[in-house]
This record gives structure tokens, C-alpha cells and sequence, in this order.
């Protein structure tokens, strides 16, 4: 008969897996999330700060999100935003949206509605005229994801 | 055609930053979702949209704004963002995607 003590013994090795698995999947969904971050900012280095991607902590319906992003910047001729991009962590795309905003724009703020498939990170990273890139992160909680039961 | 719903001011002082809102009515059907009876549907996406200012009495014609959207946007995709007004004209609005879907939409601003 297995006693207790050898049947936790083998089936420590299990738990282990089961233990380590998630962690290694957040870490590879963290990287192509850094990927999308860099192909955005096309070689240049990426600052935290100075863009403020507003959206509620808590979500309960991923079908339909609102976002509000806002970038500090007196949006003139010399220095202003030229685009602003919002990336998640685990949807089935990095990518979320793009958009790119004239010499007329007046302010760099854009506002939009979008898809959450689970709890995850969210980036946003507005690209300024000098070429420099910063970026937010945001934590969003998902009770009812979309894709799933949308 | 797609409904769509546009909200500007009629009017503006100028030089003023006023702010576009544009809602178009579209699925926006991701491609990684199952029907109920388990076939996969098809992607049907809006991909691009953009904003151009056409100055009244002027030949310019200025991109103000313009976005790539992915499967992330949420259905009936909305957009909000902002100008200056800094002259009367008309906004013209485009939504291109999938399936060879166009649609253009105008607004009109007089400037104060």
C-alpha cells in the first residue's frame, strides 16, 4: 500500500510542473508584450512617464472597455505627440490600436473602446516629435472576459 | 452603409481646441471566435479610419488624425480626439477594412 509519505514525494514533482507552467507562460506573454513595445518605438529607448492611460481597474465585461489616453505636451509645431499606442498582454494580438496624430491635432489626448480577454498589463506609448518614447502600464482586473463569452 | 454618428460643435471660436467623436456601427469580428455551431467566423475588421480637414475656400487639406485598429477594438468602434479650429471647413471622415468596406462621412464647422 503507498503510504502518505511516498505519495506526496511523487506527486511533488506534479505540483512542481503545475506550479512553474503559469509562471513561464507570463513570462513569454511578457516578452512579446516588450517586443511590440520596441517595434513601436522603432530603436528608441522607452521612458515610464509624461503618458497617462486611464481605464478602470476593475472591468466587468471585456467586450467593452473605454480607454482614455493623454500625453503632456504644449503640442506645438516644435515639440508635440506624432502617435500614441495602446498594447496588451494577453489577447491573442499585442496590438490594440494605433493612431497617428496631425500638426492640427491641439491636444494629445484620444479616447476609444476596446476588448479585454483576461485580467492583464496594458501599455500605452505616445511617440513624440523629438523621437523619444514614453510609456504606462496599467493592471487590469477582467471578471467577464470577452472572446470567451462575447 | 454602415449608421455612423458624428459629434462636433456647429460652431467654434477660433483657434479653439474642440473635440471629434465618431462612433460607426461595425462588428468588428475578430477571427478567434467560434459560431455555436463550432465553424470558425470569419475576420471582418475595420483596419484603418482617419480624419482629414478640408479648409473652406482653400486647397488645404490637412490629415488631423488617423488610426490602425485591431481585433482589440471593441465592436462599433468609437474614437474620440481633437483639433484646432482654427478655420471653417469640413471634416471628412473614412473607415476602410475588410471585405472591401468604405465608408465616408462629412461634418461641417464654422468657426467664429
Amino acid at each position: 500500500m503507498k503510504s502518505r509519505r511516498t505519495f506526496l514525494v511523487g506527486n511533488a514533482g506534479t505540483v512542481a510542473c503545475l506550479l512553474i507552467r503559469p509562471t513561464s507562460l507570463f513570462a513569454q506573454n511578457d516578452d512579446s508584450l516588450a517586443a511590440a513595445v520596441r517595434a513601436y518605438a522603432n530603436g528608441a529607448p522607452t521612458r515610464e512617464g509624461r503618458v497617462k492611460l486611464d481605464i478602470a481597474p476593475l472591468v466587468d465585461n471585456g467586450n467593452s472597455v473605454a480607454i482614455d489616453v493623454m500625453v503632456e505636451s504644449p503640442m506645438t509645431a516644435a515639440d508635440h505627440v506624432v502617435g500614441i499606442a495602446v498594447f496588451n498582454e494577453k489577447n491573442p494580438q499585442r496590438e490594440v490600436a494605433e493612431f497617428t496624430l496631425g500638426p492640427r491635432a491641439g491636444r494629445a489626448r484620444v479616447a476609444s473602446r476596446i476588448r479585454l480577454a483576461t485580467t492583464q498589463k496594458l501599455v500605452a506609448v505616445a511617440k513624440l516629435s523629438d523621437g523619444s518614447c514614453w510609456t504606462h502600464t496599467v493592471e487590469v482586473l477582467v471578471t467577464l472576459a470577452a472572446c470567451i463569452e462575447g | 452603409m454602415a449608421r455612423v454618428l458624428i459629434t462636433i460643435p456647429a460652431t467654434a471660436k477660433r483657434n479653439a481646441i474642440i473635440e471629434i467623436r465618431a462612433l460607426i456601427q461595425h462588428p468588428m469580428e475578430t477571427g478567434y471566435r467560434r459560431s455555436s455551431e463550432g465553424a470558425m467566423l470569419a475576420r471582418d475588421l475595420i483596419r484603418r479610419f482617419s480624419c482629414k480637414f478640408e479648409e473652406s475656400g482653400s486647397s488645404k487639406n490637412d490629415i488631423i488624425f488617423s488610426a490602425k485598429l485591431f481585433a482589440a477594438v471593441a465592436a462599433n468602434p468609437y474614437l474620440a480626439f481633437h483639433t484646432i479650429a482654427s478655420a471653417s471647413g469640413v471634416f471628412v471622415f473614412t473607415w476602410e477594412g475588410d471585405n472591401g468596406f468604405v465608408q465616408t462621412e462629412r461634418a461641417v464647422l464654422t468657426v467664429t
